[in-house]
């Protein structure tokens, strides 16, 4: 078996088995079903648009939460000197707690689809394509900010300060969209690029493009690569 | 088997070990000794490729830890200190998670070796959590020895058990010491001396003495002390060694103000008991006890690690 997803298996099991990651998804699930069904009925349309542009705020706290334990905690309790004097790479470390955060989200995005489920029996033309592309967004946008959570994680023993600053990381990159209107224009440009919302709702109208991808995959293995730099840093601080 | 060599290792201004050697040899059985903030646990944590040396290297075979991190690290058990382990899981998935990154093949067949080498019957699907500080090391032990490696570090092994749980780690120590080469640090004087063949002290970042627990004694064994119960007053004590000369007071205590207990010593290659019993009988103090003291590895070790400091 491939080292990281040993660790990924670890992980996943650790999920299972603690009760704050089931709270977590509840939450996500309430809050998510709730503004789902809500303007459905108001607005008498069966569409998903609501549900992804919310499921991306809902994200700002329930991907921190679910990865502000996987590097902070081991180096709390002292097993991270455990972990890392087994014969694996860093790298295989990080992107093995990497793929347990994004399977956690596909868990509870697995779940979402009793709305869309909900939809195809409600509804009639149903845009199947854009459907599919909000959720390959949504798939993209949990890994960025799986990324910055396990980042955060990496910098800190305590799980709490881990949570507040991948919080604040993902708060920012999600809120540039919003405040263009206070920027200078010969920034707007950079500023809108920089933003993950403006990236997610490209690709959540149905539009795939490379550039988008490209944006999304880049932030992800830049602060992959910052926390594998940050648990190698142990070795030479 | 492992070679430390000119090894150093900095935190900022801080040198928590200064260019330190030593070899040691297969199958021998290592203390690391020293007291706390000596530096063991740095040295042990660069042999495990947890920190990177700041200069020097370690050699193990044809291998060295600043270039084959991975070999080195599938060769070594580690027992860290304080042991830590995954709490929420129970042993028997914490141990089958190690041996799937060790990449154990027969899991199955070499966990039961294992419970029975460490004594873990009927913890196997318990969680770690609510195991007892012996049975924690027992695991952490079992995670140490699972893919039966040639070498063992193991950080501290005894410490905060109680009196009947070391007996027992330590026989279970002796026990892995016939088949591979073993190094165990400590502050503890008498674990050392009961498992292991040979010692290096290391005080401050420094090796200040490297021998078998024979030799370390010897070395010592230059001078003698005398441990005497008397009825004699502290000047009259300094009066007789000014007279009788060469011997020194090293310590005085009054017990109850009648008798005084008194340490003395004295270059070994010429007796002084005569003189000093001689000596009391003529100023006819009550003797109450007079006795030698055996140079423990204890006194060795305050000596090198406090007196030698100085």
């Amino acid at each position: 078996m491939n080292y990281a997803s040993i660790i990924a298996k670890k992980e996943m099991r650790g999920y299972i088995t603690s009760p704050a990651a089931y709270i977590v998804l509840v939450i996500f699930l309430l809050l998510g079903g709730w503004f789902f069904a809500n303007p459905l009925f108001l607005n008498n349309q069966a569409d998903m648009r609501g549900l992804f542009s919310l499921i991306p705020i809902i994200y700002l706290f329930f991907i921190p939460a679910i990865t502000m334990g996987l590097l902070a905690k081991e180096r709390n309790n002292g097993t991270i000197e455990l972990l890392t004097t087994l014969p694996i790479k860093d790298s295989d470390i990080i992107m093995g707690k990497f793929w347990a955060s994004l399977l956690l989200i596909g868990i509870g995005l697995l779940f979402t689809l009793i709305h869309v489920l909900t939809i195809v029996i409600l509804g009639k033309n149903i845009d199947y394509g854009s459907i599919f592309c909000g959720y390959l967004g949504l798939i993209l946008l949990g890994g960025v900010y799986s990324a910055i959570g396990i980042f955060s994680s990496s910098i800190t023993s305590n799980q709490i300060v881990a949570f507040i600053i991948s919080f604040f990381i993902v708060f920012f990159l999600f809120i540039l969209q919003y405040s263009l209107l206070f920027i200078p224009g010969f920034l707007t440009g950079i500023f809108q690029y920089l933003s993950v919302s403006y990236h997610f709702s490209n690709i959540s109208r149905g539009v795939i493009d490379t550039r988008n991808i490209i944006y999304f995959l880049s932030l992800i293995v830049v602060f992959l690569k910052l926390s594998q730099f940050a648990l190698s840093s142990r070795k030479w601080k | 088997m492992i070679q430390l060599q000119n090894l150093s290792k900095d935190f900022g201004t801080l040198r928590a070990v200064d260019k330190i050697n030593f070899d040691i040899n297969e199958g021998e059985i290592l203390g690391f000794l020293g007291p706390n903030g000596a530096g063991k646990t740095t040295t042990l944590r660069m042999i495990s490729c947890f920190l990177d040396p700041t200069a020097g290297n370690i050699h193990i075979g044809k291998y060295n830890v600043r270039e084959h991190s991975l070999q080195i690290r599938k060769m070594i058990g580690y027992l860290p200190e304080h042991n830590p382990l995954y709490a929420e899981m129970t042993v028997y998935d914490y141990l089958q998670f190690i041996a799937e990154i060790r990449e154990i093949t027969n899991f199955k067949k070499r966990l039961k070796e294992i419970v029975e080498k460490c004594g873990l019957h009927g913890v196997i699907h318990k969680p770690i959590n609510i195991l007892s500080k012996g049975y924690k090391q027992r695991v952490g032990f079992a995670q140490a020895i699972l893919h039966d490696p040639k070498i063992l570090l193991l950080d501290e092994p005894t410490s905060g058990l109680d009196p009947n749980q070391i007996a027992e780690i330590r026989k279970l120590i002796k026990e892995l010491g016939k088949e591979k080469t073993l190094l165990i640090s400590s502050h503890i004087l008498q674990e050392v001396q009961a498992v292991c063949d040979r010692i290096v002290i290391i005080n401050e970042g420094k090796i200040v003495a490297d021998g078998s627990t024979e030799e370390l004694k010897s070395s010592f064994q230059n001078k003698t002390r005398l441990e005497l119960e008397l009825k004699a007053s502290e000047k009259e004590l300094k009066q007789m060694t000014d007279e009788l000369k060469n011997i020194s007071i090293i310590s005085i205590t009054s017990k109850d103000n009648k008798y005084t207990l008194t340490e003395l010593e004295y270059e070994s290659i010429v007796d002084r008991r005569a003189d000093i019993y001689n000596y009391i009988k003529a100023k006819d103090w009550t003797l109450l006890e007079m006795h030698r003291v055996n140079v423990s590895l204890e006194a060795v070790f305050r000596n090198l690690t406090i007196e030698g400091g100085k």
